[in-house]
């Protein structure tokens, strides 16, 4: 795939996505300095907007932890698999509906979260032994298999647990506001813990992927998994472990986002999405990309609903889908992905 | 025997086009504008997709985005500006088909599921835009889009706008049939096949897809108007995510390497939806269900299955199979591995 995209790009028009990144960049300094303008403009006293402007980058910076965990799975199972997961959405929010079901019935919420994604684990894998493991290598079929397995569970969660949004109870000792020290601020507990989950998830990832044998197996594999397999590497188990801890993660997404904000029939194709354009625009595939995407996505998100002009606030959900066509357009294949 | 089989096989396609030609006179006015006319905009958009995945290996979903520009476009001027209904729809079609050419000129570096995600990326830019914008009446829409006066009224008397419909089924897949058989329409099909060889061979690879995204784009406009028409209305909802997975739903169960699978999926699909609540809560599910059926075990959809079915019957009745296998096989053979499944 992408050593077709770089030979579509001649060679007599090679210096034009330099320019076009260039002016890209600018415009997004740009932006990001006309924020800045906004926030710092009435000095730093407790009348100025930087109260405001320090709520809305700690939500800009916890959003963004809550994109990384649930697009990490989703580049996880492509790099690994070249399987675009589009049932995604549907194993994230069905995390999140098993972590109200059983906090519901008085688990703590620590167990549910664990179940959620075990839950949403499992589902993942049987739908790759069932449908996807012997469609590998045609990545369009299999991206139509999981957009028609999504269809199906969007639909059976939405008879099963309603559509009225919920939200689930945050655990007892993270309910409480955090004092943040400045201004009087005090920010809730449980968002700041998103954005530790996330970053312990990409450090353990890190470790994982670098340091372990585990990981040096899941490397060779996104290299040549055929190589891999010729070496003696049982990769369908590979290729199962990266289905499960995948589907686990949007599961554990979706418990977040439960938590954090709330369950509804819908939310699956908005997280899809947003999982799509964070790892899209890091290069698929990429960890890196990954947490690069989702802090651009969290901050444009935060900051383009808060910092707009008023006429133009509600346009504010294009931003992210124009972050996304800019990209692919100077970078096909995202900012990370790799030619090969 | 194989004189026979052709006779049949053309006696039972006559008998079918008999049938579509004569449902505003058989069937109930319901039925012809509730399954009629919502099968074949459906089906029109739907061949915009199916063309472009069929000939150019462009799984789009964007088409539901151009469908909204022009039907939105149309039904403001012609609402909001009292512009006579053609020319609105003319003004509408031509801006979609330059926004084709903007979204095509973007997306054509891209590929397989890159160029799925950047078009799905395009149609959410147009769902948002058009769910904010006021101009173009935002989620509640524009109401009273009627049809010009020579078409009727398409709830009560839907005859003559059926049959415009079927005018305009017949114009499109009569001419994206000359396209694909074009010089342009076979460098469309050796970019889909292998664009490094034709990089090679001198071609320019991105200007094709531009040039075959933009083809597509007033065909999905096209319908996006007739939609407008055939319902008096249209609005941001219209082209919601959901509408997009729809068309593809509709593509897919129809066949993705043939045009005529577009509207054989978009009547398969407006029938279920229109019969189907009635016994079922679970309509979605049941769609998934088809939806994964048809991917797992015929990726040339319904169309495809007749084709399979048909050789296998005219095998069976033959009863000379070897002496039939040879050409069979052969003309198969390129429509099953070509396409982006």
């Amino acid at each position: 795939m992408a050593s077709q995209t770089s030979v579509s790009r001649r060679p007599s028009t090679s210096f034009r996505p330099s320019i076009a990144s260039t002016l890209a960049v600018i415009l997004g300094l740009l932006a990001l300095s006309d924020v800045l303008w906004q926030a710092f403009e009435k000095g730093l006293g407790d009348s100025g907007n930087v109260p405001t402007f320090i709520l809305i980058t700690l939500n800009g910076l916890t959003l963004a932890g809550l994109y990384f965990i649930t697009a990490s799975g989703l580049t996880l199972i492509f790099g690994l698999l070249r399987v675009t997961n589009l049932a995604h959405g549907a194993l994230f929010l069905l995390g999140g509906y098993v972590a109200l079901q059983a906090t519901a019935n008085g688990m703590p919420w620590v167990l549910a979260a664990v179940l959620a994604m075990v839950a949403s684990g499992l589902v993942g894998v049987v739908m790759h032994q069932l449908f996807l493991r012997w469609n590998q290598g045609q990545d369009m079929r299999q991206a139509l298999i999981t957009i028609a397995v999504s269809l199906i569970l969007a639909d059976q969660m939405l008879a099963h647990f309603g559509g009225t949004p919920t939200a689930i109870a945050p655990p007892g000792f993270l309910a409480q506001p955090l004092s943040l020290g400045v201004y009087h601020l005090s920010y809730p507990w449980f968002r700041i813990a998103m954005l530790i989950a996330a970053i312990v998830v990409g450090l353990l990832f890190w470790l994982v992927i670098r340091g372990t044998r585990v990981g040096m197996v899941v490397r060779a594999g996104v290299d040549d998994s055929a190589m891999t397999s010729a070496l003696g590497v049982n990769v369908q188990w590979v290729f199962a472990g990266a289905f499960f801890v995948g589907s686990a993660l949007a599961g554990l997404g979706g418990v977040f986002a439960g938590t954090a904000l709330s369950l509804a029939p819908g939310q699956d194709q908005t997280f899809l999405i947003s999982a799509l354009v964070v790892v899209i625009v890091g290069g698929m595939g990429s960890l890196g990309g990954a947490a690069l995407g989702a802090l651009l996505l969290g901050m444009v998100d935060q900051y383009s609903s808060a910092y707009l002009p008023s006429a133009y606030s509600n346009l504010s959900a294009l931003l992210t889908f124009v972050l996304l066509a800019v990209i692919l357009a100077v970078r096909p294949t995202g900012l990370f992905g790799r030619a090969g | 025997m194989t004189r026979a089989w052709v006779y049949g096989t053309r006696g039972v396609l006559a008998v079918i086009l008999l049938w579509v030609v004569m449902v505003p006179v058989v069937s109930s006015t319901f039925f012809t504008s509730q399954v009629g006319l919502t099968s074949l905009w459906l089906g029109i958009v739907a061949v915009s997709l199916t063309f472009l995945s069929g000939n150019g290996g462009m799984v789009s979903l964007a088409q539901t985005a151009l469908f909204g520009v022009a039907g939105l476009v149309a039904a403001r001027l012609a609402v909001g500006a009292g512009w006579n209904p053609w020319s609105a729809a003319v003004v509408g079609i031509l801006v979609a088909t330059a926004v084709g050419l903007l979204f095509g000129a973007i997306a054509s570096g891209s590929q397989g599921i890159y160029f799925l995600v950047i078009t799905l990326a395009f149609g959410e830019v147009a769902y948002f835009y058009f769910a904010a914008v006021t101009t173009f009446g935002a989620h509640e829409g524009i109401n009273g889009a009627t049809p010009p006066a020579v078409l009727g009224d398409p709830i009560h008397h839907p005859a003559r706008m059926y049959y415009f419909l079927l005018l305009v089924s017949a114009l499109v897949y009569g001419g994206l049939r000359y396209a694909t058989r074009t010089a342009f329409g076979l460098a469309l099909q050796g970019v889909r096949d292998d664009p490094v060889r034709m990089a090679a061979l001198g071609y320019n690879v991105r200007l094709h897809r531009t040039l075959g995204f933009t083809l597509a784009a007033p065909v999905a406009g096209a319908a996006g108007v007739l939609s407008a028409w055939s319902n008096t209305r249209i609005s941001a909802d219209s082209i919601s995510l959901a509408i997009a997975i729809l068309v593809l739903t509709a593509a897919v169960i129809g066949g993705l390497n043939r045009l005529e699978g577009a509207w054989v999926g978009a009547l398969i699909y407006t029938f279920c939806d229109t019969y189907m609540r009635g016994w079922t809560d679970r309509f979605t599910t049941w769609l998934g269900v088809v939806f994964l059926l048809i991917v797992l075990v015929s990726p040339d959809g319904v169309v495809g299955l007749l084709g399979n079915a048909g050789t296998w019957l005219r095998r069976r009745l033959s009863g000379r199979a070897e002496a039939m296998r040879a050409p069979t096989a052969a003309a198969r053979a390129p429509a099953a591995d070509r396409g982006p499944m």
